[in-house]
């Protein structure tokens, strides 16, 4: 079980947590024409790396803040750990 | 019967409390502090079980959690406990455990006709015998194997004990209590670090209880007990025995299973029967120790043939002589410290030593104790059936290659010691990249991934004086980096007998025209012969001979099988052990029970349950309840004999006549400020919400990123900054993260804070023509008229001195308002409104109502909006926005979403106006097609319309917006049923809407 430091709340149990998806990730912006490819790409098409991957948690039993954890999908590792607000 | 293998005097057993049991259903006796083992060890039993593969006999071989044979089944408690080792179940009053993987019983065991055919079980013998025909296989070779093979039975009934799962965070936590989990906790508790310190047994002291070594000026026993004393007067310690730690998972997180009560007669009321312990330890010291190592001779598997570590713990512990003719075959000193035990207490043993000479303190003391040691020698076979009764020995020549001078010995058992293996599970599974260890023929750990260290033997460290010195330094050491402090304690002298070099020998070679079984994995009967022959069909990897051959994949996981089976691999191969490495160590070490792991989440616990404010009054009137969720709530309310169909047919023909109420707490509720809400609405939902005026609620659809419907609700505009949005009861949570996730990420300049008030508001939905009547009496002052308060219209009232919000909105298609009060009230609103709904004939109404009314409504829910559907799918493509966007509306111009065949919801009616159709069921045009038949879709929900009188079902098919009017077929080939129906308009009531605006 891995242990999540919250940039809000401190260490916690990943049971904590709800797990959301690569964080790198950007929304196309309202209104703008996007191409199917374009649009794709941000629905269903996601990289798999094994090695250092930056994703999104929301610390749903904690302060319901979503974070960014940048982890070793490997080994585990959790490297740091970001505000929502906040970039690598 | 009388103990006769039990010594007068010595051990660390209670003589003065006798304690009967019954193995096998014979009765014997045994004392306080014994083991299972032990006390039958004690009684000259040692037929216990037979063999998995060939059922031969077994007995004990070692004694503590490396055992690989005497694996038992327990009745305690009245319950059954398969596959307990019996060297480690403790003994008390009345134990009764019976011998595994014996049928019809130990003595005579018709398995054991597999000993005699095993040239038909060779290495992948499961792989090569059973493969033709493959129709055997279910019918006659399963039935058979399981019949035949296994260990334990495990009981079909619930298991009525209790198991309990506890979290804790310390600062280290140490594995095992010999001298290096004695020295390193002793250490850091000195320096004030919380301290979780962990034995498997119920004795603390590891080796130190069964070693002749002085600490300080104490014997090695006595210091252990004064440590452990010490420990367990410190406030920062807790000190678990019976505790074994079987997983080192990620970010330093140890699981420990503790067995509480298993030692017991009974599990006491409240105590569970096991606990399983979740421990995050900022360092983790593994003190584990080490297995001996057995040697591999002809039949080495003979009951009466056994570690030589475990014969001496049986004497020193127990009082107990595994025999009274031992030989001791050994390899190293280790066996001689046996054969010196066995002499002190006027038992004569032969040491067989496999090397040519040695020297040492130890092989000193024999020698001035005339026992008869002979060198350059081994054991070729042993003899006897269901025990020894008697080995060939023979001279080995200086290469270890030839063996002669052949010759029978009687003996009653036979002490085997192949030097000694790490415990190196747990450092392994915490990622550490081991190493192997030439001086000792062993894996030890090397580069620590994760915050942890092995010490003592565990770690290759044989030597008592060492293992003290870094297991004082390395516990004060990395508790002083913890806690900031120090506070030195003086590391003691050692006075122990120094050893002479081990014999790299393991493995005797078979004698001329022999054949004898040599087995190197006891538990799963895997001899050399198979070893070899995975070899020379071409297997390579250590993992694929593994899994070809089963070797060290029993409930033992091959804790003395492991290296030895390296050893043959590599001399097969020519290659050196490292070179062909170890197969990974996966958690558990030891096994642990179902239970343990399922913890206290079990039935009713597996899950919270949530009921709402009303719900005493629910059950005072017979309310027959449903889970919702996490919630409960009432599916119908039963009068007199009524079954589901008749009450709920019942309520909800009254909310088509008169007026019912029904609770509607569950539905999510999420409160929503900000001075940007109306933007942050219009972006979440398919259609518009910046023109929504104060005083107004709106029904909205939200839709994925993907185009697929999310959920749906209404939201109201409590005031200018003010909304209060319901969700679905299944869907509250998800949509809750769902905002969050917008705001906080992708708009976080909205100026929007959403919060969940589901638990806040207590709600009944009041609805039916007089639902307006019952209104104006609840709230005398307010104008409800269809001005005063207009359909999608909200007002806040006062309830008989509670605040109350009351939305006119509608699931049942009826004229309906929902009165939310402060959940603390919802008891007193419920039977305010029963009191004077009652001059209306109001009735409550269940779930199974509500679903009716709205499904005849054609009123899309949880079954249409199941994860699958996009807007026009649910025929809700007038409230999807063409001039805005919103979240997942570029997907809706996806190819497949705009397919002029698209799937859309239809009502449906049986041809004969009877048959339910049930749910699930496919829409087909032809019912007798041949398979697989072309399905046009699938029946979504069903009712019986209380408005005609008849079934009525919605389905989502395909070109639904064309079908209508189709005569198709509903197949439900799990009940066998073909019905006839016509497709209809999902309105199949009130098709204009004027009910609710009425
Ligand atoms: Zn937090």
């Amino acid at each position: 079980m891995l242990y999540i430091k919250c940039p809000h709340c401190g260490l916690r149990p990943q049971t904590e947590f709800s797990y959301g998806g690569d964080a790198t990730v950007k929304r196309p912006e309202l209104n703008k024409e996007v191409s199917d490819q374009e649009w794709d790409n941000f629905v269903y098409l996601r990289k798999s790396p094994r090695g250092k991957h930056l994703e999104l948690w929301q610390h749903i039993s904690g302060c319901r803040q979503w974070i960014k954890v940048e982890r070793d999908t490997l080994t585990h590792e959790i490297f740091t750990t970001l505000k929502a607000n906040e970039n690598l | 019967m009388s103990e006769n293998f039990r010594l007068e005097k010595g051990g660390l057993i209670n003589r003065n409390r006798k304690i009967s049991f019954t193995f096998n259903g014979k009765k014997y006796f045994g004392y306080e502090g014994d083991t299972l083992a032990s006390a039958l060890l004690a009684n000259g039993v040692h037929l216990v079980g037979r063999s998995f593969k060939y059922h031969r006999p077994r007995g004990f071989f070692g004694a503590g959690v490396d055992e690989p044979y005497a694996i038992v089944q327990m009745n305690r408690n009245n319950e059954v406990d398969p596959n307990v080792r019996a060297t480690e179940q403790e003994l008390f009053e009345g134990l009764e455990a019976k011998s595994v993987n014996c049928w019809p019983n130990v003595n005579f065991d018709i398995g054991a006709i597999n000993n005699f055919l095993n040239k038909f079980f060779p290495a992948g013998f499961y792989y090569k015998t059973f493969m033709w025909p493959k129709s055997f296989w279910y019918k006659i070779y399963e039935p058979i194997i399981r019949k035949a093979a296994g260990f334990g039975a495990a009981s079909i009934k619930h298991d009525k004990e209790r198991y309990e799962h506890k979290y804790e965070y310390c600062d280290l936590l140490i594995v095992g209590t010999g001298p290096s989990g004695l020295a390193s906790a002793y250490a850091a508790a000195k320096n004030g670090a919380k301290i979780i310190l962990a034995e498997d047994k119920s004795r603390y002291g590891g080796s130190l209880l069964t070693s002749e070594v002085t600490i300080g000026n104490q014997s090695g026993q006595d210091w252990a007990e004064q440590i452990i004393s010490e420990l367990k007067s410190m406030p920062n310690v807790i000190l678990k025995n019976r505790s074994q730690v079987f997983g080192y998972y990620d970010h330093n997180m140890l699981v420990m299973s503790e067995r509480v009560s298993d030692h017991l007669p009974k599990t006491d009321k409240y105590t569970p029967k096991q606990r399983l312990w979740y421990i995050r330890a900022k360092e983790a010291v593994i003190s584990c120790g080490s297995i001996e190592r057995p040697l591999v001779f002809g039949n080495n598997d003979t009951p009466g043939v056994m570690l030589s570590s475990a014969a001496k713990e049986y004497l020193k512990v127990y009082g107990v002589l595994v025999g009274k003719k031992p030989i001791i075959f050994t390899n190293n000193d280790s066996g001689y410290e046996t054969a010196i035990e066995f002499k002190k207490n006027g038992v004569d043993p032969i040491v067989l030593d496999t090397r040519k000479d040695a020297n040492s303190e130890i092989i000193k003391e024999a020698k001035e104790l005339n026992i008869n040691i002979k060198f350059s020698y081994v054991v070729v076979a042993a003899k006897g059936y269901k025990k020894v009764n008697s080995a060939d020995i023979a001279k080995i020549s200086d290469d270890k290659k030839v063996i002669s001078n052949i010759e029978n010995i009687k003996c009653d058992c036979i002490c085997v010691s192949g030097f000694w293996t790490p415990t190196i599970h747990l450092a392994s599974q915490s990622g550490n990249k081991t190493k192997f260890n030439k001086e000792i023929d062993a894996f030890v750990p090397s580069h620590s991934k994760q915050k942890e260290v092995t010490l003592g033997s565990a770690n290759g460290v044989f030597t008592l004086e060492e293992t003290l010195k870094t297991s004082f330094e390395k516990g004060s050491e990395l508790s002083k980096q913890i806690t900031n402090k120090e506070n030195k304690v003086p590391i003691p002298t050692v006075v122990e007998k120094k050893s002479s070099k081990h014999d790299k020998f393991w493995c005797v070679p078979l004698p001329e025209g022999k054949n004898y079984k040599r087995f190197l994995d006891f538990q799963n009967d895997v001899a050399v012969a198979d070893i070899q022959l995975a070899l020379r069909e071409g297997y390579r990897s250590i993992e694929h001979v593994k899994r070809y051959t089963t070797l060290g994949m029993a409930t033992d996981q091959g804790k003395t099988s492991n290296l030895n089976g390296l050893q043959l691999v590599s001399e097969v191969e020519n290659k050196v052990v490292p070179q062909v490495g170890h197969t990974t160590f996966r958690p558990p070490y030891t096994p642990v029970s179902i239970g343990a792991i399922v913890g206290r989440e079990v039935g009713k616990h597996s899950k919270p349950t949530r009921k709402s404010p009303m719900h005493h009054w629910h059950e005072k009137n017979n309310a027959v309840f449903v889970d919702a969720g996490v919630w409960l709530r009432p599916r119908y309310y039963k009068r007199g004999n009524e079954n589901l169909f008749e009450a709920s047919k019942r309520e909800a023909k009254n909310v088509r006549q008169n007026v019912g109420v029904c609770d509607v707490t569950t539905l999510g509720k999420i409160d929503i400020k900000g001075p940007d809400v109306a933007e942050f609405l219009n972006r979440v939902y398919t259609n518009a919400w910046l023109k929504l005026p104060v005083g107004k609620a709106r029904y909205g659809v939200m839709l994925r990123e993907d185009g697929i419907v999310m959920d749906d609700g209404t939201t109201t505009r409590i005031s200018e900054n003010h909304y209060h949005m319901t969700t679905t009861t299944a869907q509250a949570a998800n949509v809750l993260s769902h905002l969050e996730y917008y705001l906080q990420l992708v708009w976080p300049e909205l100026n929007v804070n959403v919060v969940s008030s589901t638990e806040q508001w207590a709600g009944a939905a009041i609805a039916g023509p007089k639902s307006r009547d019952v209104l104006q009496k609840l709230f005398p002052d307010l104008n409800v008229s269809n001005e005063g308060l207009p359909f999608m219209g909200y007002k806040e009232g006062n309830l008989f001195g509670v605040y109350a919000k009351i939305f006119r909105i509608s699931f049942s298609g009826e004229l309906a308002y929902e009165v939310n009060v402060e959940s603390g009230h919802g008891n007193f609103m419920w039977e305010k409104i029963m009191e004077i709904g009652k001059e209306f004939n109001i009735q409550p109404y269940g779930t199974e109502a509500l679903s009716t009314l709205r499904i005849e409504m054609g009123h899309v829910a949880g079954s249409e909006l199941d994860g699958r559907t996009i807007p026009y799918d649910n025929s809700l493509e007038g409230l999807v926005s063409k001039k805005k966007d919103f979240i997942g509306k570029r997907s809706l111009s996806k190819k497949a979403y705009v397919a002029a065949d698209r799937q859309k919801v239809v009502g449906i009616v049986p041809l004969d106006k009877k048959t339910s159709i049930p749910e699930g069921s496919y829409i087909v045009k032809d019912p007798k097609a041949k398979l697989p038949n072309p399905k046009l879709g699938h029946v979504s929900a069903s009712c019986w319309s209380v408005e005609y009188d008849n079934p009525f079902s919605l389905a989502i098919i395909k070109d639904g917006k064309n079908m209508i009017g189709q005569k198709l077929y509903a197949l439900s080939p799990l009940r066998n049923k073909s019905i006839p129906v016509e497709i209809v308009s999902s309105h199949y009531v009130d098709p204009k809407g004027e009910r609710v605006r009425s």
